[in-house]
Order: C-alpha cells, then sequence, then structure tokens
C-alpha cells in the first residue's frame, strides 16, 4: 500500500482540530465570523483535499487488502482488544469522498445561510465535530469504532437539531432524535456482544474471516445478529418503525437538514449493511427483511410527501423514502447499487435541501423586512419564485429531473438498478416482485410529489404578498455557487456506474468488488438480459414522466390560498397531513403510559407506597410501635411495678410447677 | 518515575501516610482557629486534601500492574490477643477505588467553599475523618480493621447530612444510619463467625483476610448466611433495587460535597465488598444459580427501574439519586457475571461513577447556589445565560448516558460484552439501559439549560474560576478515560484476572460433586475427617428455606471447599 493512504489520520484529525478551534472562539471571541468561516471551511476543503490524495494512493494500490492504521490501543481487556483503528478500503473511499465533498460544499452555502446567527461560531464547531464523527464512523477498523462515529453523529444531530434551543419544540425535536437513535443504538450493542461471542472479535477484518467459519448460513444465529444491526440501521436511517423523528429534525438550520439528515449521517445504515455484506449474505431470511422494510418505507414515506406543506418535511419524506431504496439494494445483496444511490441521493437530496434553504432564506429576508411573522418554509406562502431566484430554481429542476427518475439523470440510472435487481431476483423469489412494485409506486409517487414541491413553490401565482415581493432576491454567491457544483453532480453522477447495457458500465460496482466479493458466494447471480434491462429503463422513463405529467395535469397552483387563509383539510388529504397518526399513536400507545408506569405506579406506589411506605418505615414504625408499648410500663408509679413484678412471678412459678 | 519513588522508600510508608495525613489535618482544622486564626480552616483542609492527592499519585507509577497480589503492604501488631493487625495492601482492585477517594477530596473541600458558612472547623474535620474511613475501607487486610474503618466513615456522613443538610435532614440522616448500621451489624456478626469457625478449624485465631480468604470452605454450611450477612451490608450500601430508599432522601438532603462523596465514594464500598469479601470468600455461594437468580435479576431491574424512576423525578438531586441505582446495577451484573471484561467494565463504571455523577452533584450544587430550589422545572433556558455551565453540563450528562468518547461508554460497553457471554438474556435486558439512561438526562437536559429563559433566571452568573476549578478535572477525566483507557485497565487486569479465575475455580472444582452443598440439610451433616477430600461433602438433596439453616453440630465440619 502506498505511503499516501496513510495520512487517513489526517483526514479525521483536521475537522476534529476545526471543532476545537471553533469552540474556543465560540467562547472567547464570538464575533470572529471571518475567522470562524475560515476554519470551518478550511479544515474541511484540506480534508477533502487529503482524501483525494488518500484515494488516489488506494486505487494505484496493486492488492485489494483493506489498509489499517492503529492509533492506539482503546479498549485492551485480555482476549478482547479493541483498538482505536483506521480502515481505508474501496467503500470507505467512497463514503470518505462524499462526507468531505459534499461536507465541504454545504459548509461554504452555511456562510451565507447562517450569516446573521449569534452564535455563529458554535454552528461551526458543530457542524465540524459532525463530519469528524462521521468520518469515524466510515473509517472505523472495529465495530465499537464505528460506534463511536455511529453516536457521535447522533450526538451532532442532536446538537443541530436543537441548535435554536429556545424554541421549545426544537429541542423536543433533537431530544426525540436522540433517543430513537439510542433504540436502534441497543440493537447495534447487542448485536456487537453476539458477534463477539461467536468469532472472538470485533475487527472487521477477523470477523468477516471467520464468519463462515462461525456462522451457519440462515441459521439463528446470524439472523438475529443481522437483525438487530438492521434494528440499529431502522434508527439511524429512518426507516420503519422508527422513522418519525427525521421530519422533525427538521427544526435544524437548513444546511444541517442536507449534510446530516440527507447526504451523511442518515446513509450510515445503508453504510453498515454494506459493510457488513458477508454477514447478510449469509442470513439471506434478514436480507429479505431488510428489502421489504426498505421497499414498504419507500412507499409510505411517499404518500405522506404528497400532502405535506412544509417544503422541508415534503424533503425529510422524500429522504426516508429514497433511503428505503438504498435499503432494498443492500436488502437483495446488491451492495453496489445501494451504495450506488446513496452517492447520486448525497448530491441531488443535498442539492434540493440546501435549494430550499436558498428559498427560505430569501422569504425570511423579505419577511424581516416587512416585519411578517407567516411560516417561511409553508409552500403555500410562496409561489412564482422563479422570476426572483432563477439560479435556485434552475438547479433545483435539476435535482427534482435527478430524483424523479428523468432519463440519463444520476438518480435514473441508481434507482434503475435497485428496481433491476428487484425484478431479476422476482424470478427465485415472488417477494421480491412485490417488492419491485412497491418500489416502481414509489417512484411514481416520487416524481409527483417533486414536481408539486416545484409547482407550489417556483410557478404559478406568487402568494408571498406585494410588499414580500420587492424585497425577495436570489441568495448571494457564497450560497448558489455550492448548489452549482451540486447540480453538476446530481446532473453526471450516473456516469460512476452506468448499467450493464451501455459502454463503460458497471465502474462502481468494478470498484466495491474487493470489499463486496466476500459475500459473492452466498449470493445468486444476478442475471437480466439486455432487452430486460432497456426494457425496465423504459418504464421507468414512463413511470417519471406519468409522475411529472399527472401532478402538472392534477394540480393547481393557482387556486391555493396562503397557509393563514387555508381551509381545513378533510378526509384522505388529512389523515396525509397529519402523517397516518403515527406520532400520536407512539405518543397513546408507548410515551404516555411510560411516564405513567414511571410516575404513578412506579415512583409514587412501588417506591414511596411499597418499599419506602410499607416495607422501610414500616418497620421503623413496628420497632417505633414496640418501644413505645415498652414506655408504658415505665410509669414510675411504684404500685405499678409492684403489680407486674407479681403478675410475672406468678408466671414463672407457674411455668416452672408445671 | 518509579525509581525515584522506590528510592524515598515511597512504597513502604504511602499507606500509612494517607491514612494518618487526614487525621493530622482534621486535628489541625479543629485547633487551626485556636493556633493560627489568620489562616482560615478551608484552606487548611484544602492543603490536606491536596497534599493526600499528591501523596497518592505516586501509586499509578509505583504501582506495578504485572503483580496481583497486594502491593504496598504495612502491618502492625494492633491487639495480637484477638490476632487483630493494622495491616493494609492496595491491588489493581483498590487501587482506583483510592486514587478516587483522593482525587474528589480536593474538589468537594473547594465545592463547599462558600456553600459551608457555619460550623466551617468541624465542617472540614468530619470531611477529613471521613477521608480516612473511605480510604480505610478499601486498603483494610484485616477484617476487625475493616469493620471498624466501616463504621467510622458511617459517622462523620451522619453529622454532615443531620447538620449541614437540607430541610428534612435529621429524617435523611437517621434513615442513612439505621439502614448502613443493619446491615453493617450483620456483616459483623459474620465476620465473627468466621473467625470463630476459620479458627477453630486452622487453630489459628486471626482476623487477616488472607487467612481468612484462604480457609474460608471451613464455613462449610454456614457459608449461606455468612454470604447473606455480608451481602445485605453490601447490597445497602450498593444500593440495589430493593434496599435503595435511603438513598434519594440522603442525597436530597445532604449539602452537595457529602452527596458527591456518598454517590462517589461510599456506595462503591458495597460494590467493593462484594468484589473483595462476599465473592472470594463465598464463590460457591455467590455462584449458585439460586442466588444468580435472585442478584442477576435484581441487578438488571435496578438498572431499569433506577432509569425510569429518575426521568420523572421533579428534583434534580433526586433524579441523579435514582441514576445511581441504575448505573450501580451495571456494576453488580458486572461483577455477577465474572468474567474478565465484565468485572473490569465494573471497576470502570465504579471510577466512572464517582467522576460523572460527582460533577452532576456538584453541578447540582451549583444551581442550588444560584437559584436556592433544586427543582428541575425553576430553571429552562439557561444555557443562554451559562454557556459554559451549559458546556459542562451537557458533557456530564453524556458521560453518564454513555457516549461513546467519554468514560460511561467504557464501563459499560465492557460490562455488557463481559456479562454476554454468561447470562445474555439479562445482558440484553440490561443493555436497554442506554435508552433509558438517554431519556432521563435528555428530559433533564431540555428542562433545565433548553426552552423559554425564565426572568427569575436572566441574571444567574456563569461558572465562576473556583467552580471552573472543581470542574475541569472531572471534565479531563471523562475525556480521558473514554478515549484512553487503556492505561487504567492495564493496572487493574492482573488483579481483576486473578480474582475472576480464584472465585471460578473454586466453584467449578465443586460443581460436578454437587451445587448446593452449601446449602445442607439439617441433621444430615456427618463429621468429615480433614479438608482433603473435595468429595467428602454432605450432599444435599433439596434446598428448602428450612434446609438452610446450618445445624450447631455442622460448624466443626468441613463441607465444601477445593484444597
Amino acid at each position: 500500500m502506498p505511503s499516501t493512504v496513510s495520512l487517513i489520520w489526517l483526514v479525521v484529525l483536521l475537522p476534529f482540530l476545526g471543532f476545537l478551534a471553533n469552540g474556543w472562539l465560540s467562547f472567547f471571541r464570538p464575533d470572529a465570523k471571518r475567522l470562524v468561516s475560515g476554519i470551518g471551511v478550511g479544515v474541511l476543503v484540506a480534508s477533502f483535499l487529503v482524501t483525494l490524495i488518500v484515494v488516489s494512493g488506494l486505487a494505484g494500490a496493486a492488492e485489494g487488502a483493506p489498509y489499517i492504521q492503529t492509533l492506539w490501543s482503546w479498549m485492551p481487556s485480555g482476549e478482547l482488544q479493541i483498538g482505536l483503528s483506521l480502515q481505508v478500503d474501496q467503500l470507505s473511499a467512497v463514503m470518505l469522498l462524499v462526507v468531505t465533498g459534499v461536507g465541504a460544499l454545504i459548509h461554504v452555502f452555511s456562510i451565507g445561510y447562517m450569516r446573521d446567527d449569534d452564535s455563529y461560531p458554535r454552528y461551526f464547531a458543530f457542524l465540524n465535530l459532525f463530519v469528524f464523527f462521521m468520518l469515524l464512523l466510515v473509517l472505523g477498523a472495529n465495530f465499537p469504532v464505528l460506534f463511536i462515529g455511529w453516536e457521535g453523529v447522533g450526538l451532532c444531530s442532536y446538537l443541530l437539531i436543537g441548535y435554536w434551543y429556545s424554541e421549545e419544540a426544537n429541542a423536543s425535536a433533537g431530544k426525540k432524535a436522540f433517543i430513537m437513535n439510542r433504540i436502534g443504538d441497543f440493537g447495534l450493542l447487542i448485536a456487537m456482544f453476539m458477534i463477539y461471542r461467536s468469532t472472538g472479535s470485533l475487527n472487521f477484518v477477523e470477523v468477516f474471516a471467520s464468519a463462515p467459519s462461525a456462522f451457519v448460513i440462515n441459521g439463528p444465529t446470524i439472523t438475529l445478529i443481522t437483525l438487530f444491526l438492521f434494528l440499529g440501521c431502522v434508527g439511524k436511517s429512518a426507516q420503519i418503525p422508527l422513522y418519525t423523528w427525521l421530519p422533525d429534525a427538521m427544526a435544524g438550520p437548513t444546511p444541517v437538514s442536507a449534510l446530516i439528515h440527507a447526504a451523511t449521517m442518515v446513509t450510515a445504515g445503508v453504510y453498515l449493511i454494506a459493510r457488513t455484506n458477508v454477514l447478510y449474505a449469509m442470513a439471506p431470511f434478514s436480507g429479505a427483511v431488510v428489502a421489504l422494510t426498505g421497499a414498504a418505507t419507500a412507499l409510505f414515506a411517499a404518500t405522506i410527501a404528497l400532502k405535506q406543506w412544509d417544503i422541508k418535511k415534503v424533503l425529510a419524506y422524500s429522504t426516508i423514502s429514497q433511503l428505503g431504496y438504498m435499503f432494498m439494494a443492500v436488502g437483495m445483496g446488491a451492495y453496489a447499487a445501494g451504495v450506488f444511490h446513496l452517492v447520486t441521493h448525497a448530491f441531488f437530496k443535498a442539492l434540493l435541501f440546501l435549494g430550499s434553504g436558498s428559498v427560505i432564506y430569501g422569504l425570511h429576508h423579505a419577511y424581516h423586512q416587512t416585519h411578517n411573522e407567516d411560516d417561511a418554509q409553508d409552500m403555500r406562502n410562496m409561489g412564482g419564485l422563479s422570476r426572483m431566484m432563477p439560479w435556485t430554481t434552475g438547479v433545483m429542476w435539476i435535482a427534482t429531473a435527478a430524483i424523479a427518475g428523468a432519463p440519463f439523470l444520476s438518480g435514473f440510472f441508481s434507482k434503475d438498478q435497485i428496481l433491476a435487481v428487484a425484478f431479476a431476483r422476482g424470478q427465485d423469489a415472488t417477494v421480491f416482485y412485490v417488492i419491485w412494485a412497491l418500489g416502481a409506486v414509489a417512484a411514481l409517487l416520487t416524481a409527483f410529489y417533486m414536481t408539486r414541491l416545484m409547482l407550489y413553490t417556483f410557478h404559478g401565482l406568487n402568494r408571498t404578498g406585494a410588499e414580500e415581493l420587492q424585497h425577495l432576491r436570489e441568495a448571494p454567491w457564497i450560497m448558489t455557487a455550492p448548489l452549482v457544483v451540486l447540480a453538476v453532480g446530481a446532473f453526471f453522477g450516473g456516469l460512476i456506474n452506468l448499467p450493464h447495457v451501455l459502454p463503460g458500465a458497471g465502474g462502481l460496482e468494478h470498484w466495491l468488488e474487493p470489499a463486496t466479493e466476500a459475500s459473492a458466494q452466498y449470493l445468486a447471480e444476478v442475471h437480466l438480459s439486455a432487452g430486460l434491462e432497456w426494457g425496465l429503463m423504459g418504464l421507468a422513463t414512463v413511470i417519471a414522466a406519468a409522475g411529472v405529467f399527472g401532478a402538472w395535469r392534477l394540480l393547481d397552483s393557482d387556486s391555493l390560498v396562503p397557509a393563514s387563509e387555508a381551509p381545513e383539510e378533510t378526509g384522505i388529504q388529512k389523515i396525509l397531513l397529519r402523517k397516518y397518526y403515527v406520532d400520536e399513536l407512539y405518543d397513546t400507545y408507548i410515551v404516555r403510559p411510560t411516564a405513567w408506569l414511571s410516575q404513578r405506579v412506579l415512583w409514587r406506589i412501588v417506591d414511596d407506597g411499597v418499599i419506602d411506605g410499607a416495607a422501610v418505615n414500616g418497620l421503623a414504625k413496628v420497632t417505633q410501635f414496640l418501644g413505645w408499648v415498652g414506655t408504658r410500663f415505665q410509669t414510675g408509679n411504684l404500685g405499678t411495678y409492684v403489680i407486674l413484678f407479681v403478675v410475672g412471678a406468678l408466671w414463672l412459678l407457674s411455668a416452672t410447677l408445671r | 518515575m518509579s525509581a525515584l519513588l522506590s528510592g524515598i522508600g515511597y512504597e513502604r510508608w504511602v499507606l500509612d501516610v494517607l491514612m494518618i495525613l487526614p487525621l493530622v489535618g482534621a486535628l489541625g482544622v479543629a485547633l487551626g482557629p485556636q493556633l493560627w486564626p489568620a489562616v482560615a480552616v478551608k484552606k487548611i483542609a484544602l492543603g490536606v486534601a491536596l497534599a493526600e492527592f499528591v501523596v497518592s499519585m505516586g501509586l499509578w507509577w509505583a504501582f506495578d500492574p504485572t503483580i496481583a497480589s497486594m502491593q504496598f503492604e504495612v502491618q502492625h501488631d494492633w491487639i495480637p490477643e484477638w490476632g487483630v493487625t493494622y495491616h493494609l495492601g492496595i491491588d489493581g482492585i483498590s487501587l482506583f477505588m483510592v486514587l478516587l477517594t483522593t482525587f474528589t477530596m480536593p474538589l468537594a473541600v473547594l465545592s463547599s467553599w462558600n456553600y459551608i458558612t457555619e460550623r466551617e472547623g468541624p465542617f472540614y474535620s468530619l470531611l477529613l475523618v471521613l477521608t480516612t474511613g473511605m480510604l480505610g475501607v478499601f486498603v483494610a487486610l484485616d477484617m476487625f480493621l475493616f469493620y471498624v474503618l466501616w463504621e467510622v466513615m458511617l459517622i462523620p456522613m451522619y453529622f454532615l447530612i443531620g447538620a449541614w443538610g437540607g430541610a428534612r435532614r435529621m429524617y435523611a440522616a437517621i434513615k442513612f444510619f439505621v439502614y448502613t448500621f443493619l446491615g453493617s451489624l450483620l456483616m459483623l456478626v459474620a465476620i465473627l463467625v468466621m473467625y470463630y469457625v476459620v479458627g477453630r478449624e486452622t487453630g489459628v485465631y486471626t482476623f487477616s483476610y488472607a487467612h481468612l480468604v484462604e480457609n474460608a470452605q471451613y464455613v462449610g454450611p454456614w457459608a449461606f448466611w455468612l454470604f447473606a450477612a455480608f451481602a445485605l451490608a453490601f447490597a445497602i450500601k450498593v444500593p440495589m433495587f430493593p434496599f435503595h430508599t435511603w438513598l434519594p432522601d440522603a442525597h436530597v438532603e445532604a449539602p452537595t460535597p457529602a452527596s458527591v462523596l456518598l454517590a462517589g465514594i461510599l456506595l462503591k464500598m458495597g460494590t467493593y465488598g462484594f468484589l473483595r469479601f462476599a465473592l472470594p470468600f463465598f464463590p460457591e455461594v455467590a455462584l449458585h444459580p439460586a442466588v444468580v437468580a435472585i442478584v442477576v435479576p435484581l441487578a438488571v431491574v435496578g438498572i431499569i427501574y433506577g432509569a425510569l424512576v429518575a426521568m420523572v423525578q421533579p428534583d434534580f438531586k433526586k433524579l441523579i439519586a435514582y441514576s445511581s441505582v441504575s448505573h450501580l446495577g451495571f456494576v453488580m451484573l458486572g461483577i455477577w457475571a465474572l468474567t474478565l471484561q465484565s468485572v473490569q467494565g465494573a471497576i470502570v463504571i465504579m471510577i466512572n461513577h464517582g467522576i460523572s455523577t460527582g460533577a452532576l452533584f456538584f453541578m447540582a450544587g451549583m444551581m442550588y447556589e444560584r437559584r436556592h430550589t433544586r427543582e428541575i422545572s425553576a430553571f429552562g433556558g439557561i444555557a443562554r445565560v451559562v454557556p459554559a455551565f451549559a458546556t459542562i453540563l451537557t458533557l456530564v450528562a453524556l458521560s453518564s448516558i454513555g457516549l461513546p468518547g467519554t468514560n460511561g461508554f467504557v464501563g459499560e460497553f465492557l460490562v455488557l460484552i463481559g456479562s454476554f457471554g454468561e447470562y445474555p438474556i439479562a445482558t440484553a435486558f440490561a443493555t436497554t439501559g442506554v435508552i433509558f439512561a438517554a431519556l432521563y438526562l435528555l428530559v433533564a437536559l431540555q428542562k433545565i439549560l433548553f426552552g423559554k429563559l425564565h426572568p427569575d433566571n436572566e441574571k444567574m452568573p456563569d461558572l465562576s474560576v473556583r467552580e471552573l476549578f472543581v470542574l475541569s478535572p472531572l471534565v479531563v477525566c471523562i475525556v480521558w478515560i473514554g478515549v484512553y483507557p487503556a492505561p487504567i485497565l492495564h493496572r487493574i487486569e492482573t488483579s481483576a484476572q486473578a480474582l475472576v479465575t480464584q472465585v471460578r475455580s473454586q466453584v467449578s472444582g465443586q460443581t460436578q460433586v454437587s451445587v448446593p452443598t452449601q446449602l445442607p440439610v439439617v441433621g444430615n451433616v456427618e463429621e468429615g475427617g480433614g479438608s482433603g477430600e473435595g468429595g467428602g461433602v454432605p450432599a444435599a438433596t433439596e434446598t428448602t428455606v428450612s434446609s438452610l439453616l446450618p445445624p450447631p453440630s455442622s460448624l466443626v465440619s468441613p463441607a465444601g471447599g477445593s484444597d
């Protein structure tokens, strides 16, 4: 392995130094915004450049084995030797490029977006810290180091969702995200314990090497391990049933939504399954569960996205839905396809979020000028913005085309590959046809709700108010420039992994082979004839077109009224708007009963009543009573003593005489 | 460093100095106002506590991690007629309890600086006497000495709560005292029985820990009852569910430094007692399936129950108190799983709990000094006015939650991964504790730091320099142990491994013979001839409660025990 790969520690260290510096500034020089931006963005760009060097070193390496760097011994305990170790291989390289590349762009965008924020250094400190943990997540050479990153990104997510913590709702949303993630982390921990028990190690290389001998294919152990791992993924990547935190997470600043809740952190679950591909390949049942959960989530979240008015909520549900596609892929053993969609999604979804951030920024400024208190994220308060924001509108259309699956854009290829695999697998088991169908319908809805978002936001009549319209303008170049770069990625991203029927096909798939080849022996060959592959691509095009056209024809953006004047929704519309009442369901059947149990039963009845009241103080009362009884005899009255003495003596006498 | 230390004969005098220095200091504090009226007693106390810490720091380097047995031993005759000696020593299990104590004391003194304004002399004297008591419990190698020190440390704590505590201080102090005392009296009886039985069998009447642990098998049928007495004393101290209700009261009413010491050090004496005495003395009882079936579920119940009850506490100190019940449940699980990882993890949690919960109590005290209330609802949104406080409170809470990268994770992870092989189901339930811990701490964090700022809190001052001095060492430890715990684990490993091996070997040597040997049937105990025969043990057919009572004759029967 060339020595350049050994620079990997620097990739991780740089964002951490940025965190320390910006954290220091947030206390001692909170107004040094230029310095903060310089550091915050500088470390990311530097980290990205070092990543390029590292990855090129990896690409030039003759052998495909992962490069492992142990920084120090972390938790050594007998035969359990856990080092703070980093692992560079083809899979982590892809993730590294996404995290540092897209991350750097979002950092640049943040300079403009957060310009007027009171605690600017704190924002960049958290953002740098997030990147540090995310890098640790994708670079960890063993499960515990991955887990540092895994929980660390959750922490930063918590801190950044609740960034504007003076609003109770924001703080609550952060807390909800953390706790729901922790439910998933419980699964990840149990999986780790089981893996350690079965293989005697937690290092990826050793675990995967010993997996074939340690586990029986489709046996109960490997199935349980992979299902518990998947529980961790469900929490982190917001799949059914632990998805409800992600829409609430939109309370954070919009660049945070782009970075954490679209491009990087929420894809960690997909990464984890791709990383542990050997384990999943040996557990086909778990794989089917993963794929089915993903497909169900893809469709379910897409239906909710149809009826949301908050522009970021639409994108949040869209993210959940797209993550569902990725899980479909990795669940079916199509690891490269899953990672491919992860990459293209990072481009177009980051772009969509930043674009919506650009809109919110503009609207917010206009509202600020006119002292308007309306919701700057409600699409009913937008409309016709394309005239004021041409750049934003343009790049948003590119992203929309990409996610909707317009031919030859990035999302077209990545989504098509997933559906193609599902269709091909359907020949072995019918369940995959179901998965394919769910994915296909979700694709239709995706095209529909994205077109709806674009129509309501940028086209039709303007609903911002005449005075506000005067103040609406395009965001500064520091925000639009990253959008343009991302748009290039969203447009051409598909080139990295073209389908088999096109020339130059399977680039990413081939690149990832060293990281996934160990699982190949357990997976059935995916075979699709060229004709069928063309046919599926054609079908995907029709579906996308139907979605776009349907939205165009069915929706009447001119009849929309601003949110404050909008009538109450009814029927299915209301159910969708209220997200199938899942939050209410969780609240009624889980949150409240737990609180009630803790408050009324455990604390008041068990602790205060039974243990402390009856047992402990009851014992004390009995002792006190016996003492009191004793005192009754100590009257100080000689006559009483004489009587007691005589009674006692007689009793003794009678006892001995008997 | 270790060469330098051995050059000054450090290993010969360190424990004597650590034991005597606080007592001298206490005397100095008591006499201080007469002798040196110009010097504030709190400065003397701080000086003594710091000197104590500096002296103890040498242990870090002088301690030889490759030796499983006791180090820095000192032994002087005390009451030779009874076989009582003043015998101290440290191994990898007690090392960090000693360091934790000496580390916490200066911080406790510093946190009392402005809080204690009345009767300073007695206050700091008691604090220093308490230091000797606490250290003594961790280093005593003579059961008599151990018992005396165990009680010695009870008295100052009683007065610290009773005299300087909150509104219901007398109730809390008496409850604390009576509860703990009940347990320790039973332990005293158990120690005396061991002394007589082992003395009779071996001909050597001594309270020496080494002698008793070596010959503990002679207690034979008494083992269950003796174990029960020790276990009850320790379980109350830990405190294990359901013996925990003294803790919330004592914590809430105690002044800040007493709360910190109570949580940070005193609770560890319970778990330390299990590790040092209850398990090595009575391994077969401790690991008997019937006992395991009680202890392990109670540990897990403690984890979940403590967390759930903590979640709904309106009083911040009470919340922390119940969180201790939860954390100590992990320690108990780790001890009972008895693998190297789980025991190392248990000791690390004991250290962590001292640091993190100590820090939480310090911060609860700082909140109280500012607002004169412990009600969580009195706060809210204060992150904006006290950013430094908010940052540290968040970090400490995260450590308590067990976030990887902080100390909390290392201990919990080792305990859980070490326990999973032994008790997978119980460990899985215990692991849900990571969810509940996040629940109660984040709820509290939100109510205290986030949301709308109450007008009463707008003028709240941020941390003072003195308060930063109290919290910074704790913060450093939280990160250091989280990121690089290897030096600590390394120092614990040999002793922990020796303990695991010793206890397990005695159990495995017996299991084939008959598991319930230590629970003999009344009247079915024969006089055994000598101790050599592993199989010469009365086999019990059933283990009903009545059968647990040892007959007087069994006093001399060598039931159980490998050679």
